[in-house]
């Protein structure tokens, strides 16, 4: 194949996509793209994402059209050089496409990995663990009605070469709906039992939001089973929280009043699609999802209030790295204003509560060079 | 959360319910699962098609009662059950058996709120299979569910999916007023995720299967899954259809229906119950009169003729609406060119 030219393909955005669909090019045929360029928005059936440039050069040619539903790896468009002749694009087309259908029949069997719910000192929880290598382990913590899918375009990203576990905090996603008093206290000493299950000394934590205080508060009671912290807009640092979003999330019990709920997680409001306000009303459908869901804001959002302080936590924390979207609408970054010299803190530009989705790529990035210090 | 066919989610549905609340009971022809004869085998075969299988030997003959071929005695003996203190769910095996205790429905539990003013409650689910496609002939393959949906004091429940059959039959039992819940024959062996826990689906909001910009496609039942066949091979030929599943017929979500049509301009209805007076006919009412101006296109109905279901399975094909003729029901309104008036 010649070497000037680089295949555009479906990226496969989470462990669970198959196919994408092209939302829509933001590069017209012709144009010169930098690497990282945003060049075509894709959508999954999870979530629209922009997908960045893998080299520079030219887009010579759309192979997808606005709106194709296509496998993950399959031709979307060809970059290469100006002066790379249409005949050698389209032989290069030609080849791809051969060699890509001959192999999708052979890959037809790689099913995505699949969580397993396990007993955690009389607690079922739902635990996605996959990757192996040296090193602590990573345990991700999502935040306030999340799940593991929060994780989605991360979990694999982060497990090259290392164990990565995702777990659903009690009340949340598949595990138990008993959720105790709904405090730090209690969700700290569950990643406790957890890592005592899986028979982790130390880990990692990386988690998000509401997951962020839990991962705070297990570093002030269990300081020796954390290695480090990579906190994602979390709760903990600052008193505000908007609590429209947390009564709407808890209240809305329809797609229709659920949306503009979810909109407040994201800059981009095109993110939020009707898929994913399903799935939390899937969840929330759950017997005693939402009595479970009021308890945590009870206990942790007091009189519009976050209850707890964590700022102290950070005076002797293990290495932390803290990003937080510039736009977060649901905990504000001027929360990781004056904190102590030795914490990275990383704002994104554009970006809102969920860094980890909407900018999935840059995130991933930043933790890898974290952890590799 | 793993794969269960319909079946086995009705099964876990009434399983989850009874083990939750001693109240709940069931009862109806061989729902005790078949005794084998004088083979001393119980629960040989979980009821005609297996739906309530394991369930006689979980609860025994207190709560899963099986009763004589009589369903005027059993589904009046529901009905008084269930406005005593019980919540009972009683199964009328084909649903074209109504016609032997339709009064014990129209006029007894579907009045009994209205009647007594509001104090006493009738927590009944009738379940009962409906729908052609299994070659069982004109006396046991009708969609009755305009016959319910006609009666005010009943809840007609149509799940579509695995999925939808188990949250919403959680929802009939927890109701606290007699509901219909109508499960097509056709779909018993039919496999998706569904969760192990229990969950509720609430009655009165339509689900959208898929979204869309062109044409708003409303199907009933086993129609969805038609509907959605079709939404994706025209997705692929450039036409983008919302596929509205209702879940229940009564209470009708109209307010999504109205709203989808309001953004498309287009209206198709996949109804597999005999034309006339059908839910086709009802919807093709609401939006000829809350959203005519709206509509791009005359409203689109995809409905069997008006005849009994026929038994060849040649002529049963031809009867049903299918995915290709819903296809052609939404080109066709696409197409439609709007004559100025002279």
């Amino acid at each position: 194949m010649n070497a000037s030219i680089t295949p555009i393909t479906m990226p496969k955005f989470g462990l669970a996509m198959t196919e994408g669909k092209l939302a829509g090019w933001m590069v017209r045929p012709g144009a010169t793209v930098r690497a990282g360029d945003d060049l075509a928005d894709i959508e999954t059936s999870k979530i629209t994402n922009a997908y960045e440039s893998p080299a520079a050069g030219v887009l010579r040619r759309q192979v997808a059209q606005e709106g194709e539903m296509l496998a993950v790896g399959a031709l979307i468009g060809v970059l290469a050089d100006a002066d790379t002749s249409d005949a050698d694009i389209d032989a290069f087309i030609a080849q791809f496409n051969a060699e890509f259908s001959a192999g999708a029949a052979e890959e037809a069997d790689d099913t995505p990995p699949e969580p397993s719910v396990m007993d955690v000192k009389g607690r079922s929880l739902r635990v996605l663990d996959i990757g192996h290598g040296e090193g602590d382990p990573i345990v991700l913590i999502h935040g306030f009605g999340g799940d593991i899918g929060n994780w989605l375009f991360n979990h694999a990203a982060l497990a090259t070469g290392r164990r990565v576990i995702a777990f659903d905090l009690p009340g949340h996603g598949g595990s138990t709906k008993d959720v105790g008093p709904g405090s730090l206290e209690f969700f700290s000493s569950v990643v406790v039992d957890l890592l005592d299950t899986l028979g982790i000394d130390r880990a990692h934590l990386v988690a998000h939001s509401l997951g962020g205080a839990v991962a705070l508060t297990t570093v002030k009671n269990a300081p020796s089973r954390v290695t480090s912290l990579a906190l994602v807009a979390p709760a903990g640092l600052g008193p505000d929280i908007n609590m429209e979003f947390i009564d709407g999330f808890i209240t809305a019990d329809r797609q229709k009043t659920l949306i503009p709920v979810l909109s407040y997680l994201v800059h981009d409001k095109g993110l939020i699609g009707r898929k994913m306000a399903d799935d939390v009303l899937r969840y929330k459908r759950l017997d005693g999802a939402v009595d479970a869901l009021r308890q945590v804001a009870a206990a942790n959002f007091t009189d519009g209030r976050q209850t707890d302080n964590l700022r102290p936590v950070l005076e002797t924390a293990p290495p932390t790295l803290i990003i937080w979207g510039k736009d977060d609408e649901i905990l504000p970054s001027s929360h990781a204003a004056n904190l102590p010299d030795a914490i990275t803190v990383e704002i994104l530009p554009d970006t809102g509560h969920m860094p980890q989705m909407e900018r999935s790529e840059e995130v991933n990035t930043k933790i890898r060079a974290f952890l590799a210090h | 959360m793993s794969k269960k066919s319909y079946r086995q989610a009705i099964n876990e549905a009434l399983r989850l319910e009874m083990r939750r609340d001693p109240r709940v009971i069931i009862m109806g022809e061989d729902v005790a699962g078949g005794q084998g004869g004088t083979s001393g085998v119980v629960d040989a075969w979980g009821g005609v098609l297996g739906v309530t299988k394991g369930l006689y030997t979980e609860f025994g003959p207190e709560r899963v009662l099986d009763t004589p071929i009589t369903e005027a005695s059993y589904i009046g003996a529901a009905a008084g059950a269930a406005a005593t203190g019980l919540r009972p769910v009683a199964e009328l095996m084909f649903v074209d058996f109504v016609g032997c205790c339709l009064d014990q429905i129209m006029n007894q539990a579907a009045k009994f709120r209205y009647m007594f003013g509001g104090k006493a409650r009738t927590p009944l689910v009738i379940r009962a299979m409906f729908g052609a496609g299994f070659n069982a002939a004109a006396q046991h393959s009708q969609a009755l569910y305009p016959l319910f949906t006609h009666i005010p004091g009943l809840k007609v429940v149509i799940p579509s999916s695995p999925y939808e059959a188990k949250g919403l039959l959680i929802e009939a039992i927890r109701d606290d007023d007699p509901v219909i819940f109508l499960e097509h024959k056709v779909m018993y062996d039919d496999e998706e995720d569904v969760p192990d826990e229990s969950y509720t689906i609430p009655f009165g909001e339509a689900n959208l299967t898929r979204e869309g910009d062109d044409v708003t496609i409303v199907a009933f039942g086993r129609m969805v899954k038609l509907a959605n066949e079709a939404a994706d091979k025209l997705e692929r030929q450039g036409i983008s259809c919302t596929v509205i599943d209702p879940r229940t017929t009564s209470p009708l979500d109209r307010d999504t229906i109205l709203d989808c049509v309001a953004d498309t301009g287009r209206l198709v209805i996949v109804d597999e119950s005999s034309p006339r007076c059908n839910m086709a006919a009802d919807v093709s009412a609401l939006v000829a009169e809350e959203a005519f101006d709206a509509l791009k296109a005359p409203i689109r109905r995809v409905i069997p003729p008006h005849t009994p279901v026929p038994f060849a399975s040649v002529l049963e094909a031809l009867y049903l609406p299918d995915a290709a003729k819903i296809e052609a029901a939404v080109k066709a309104v696409m197409n439609h060119k709007v004559t100025e008036a002279a």
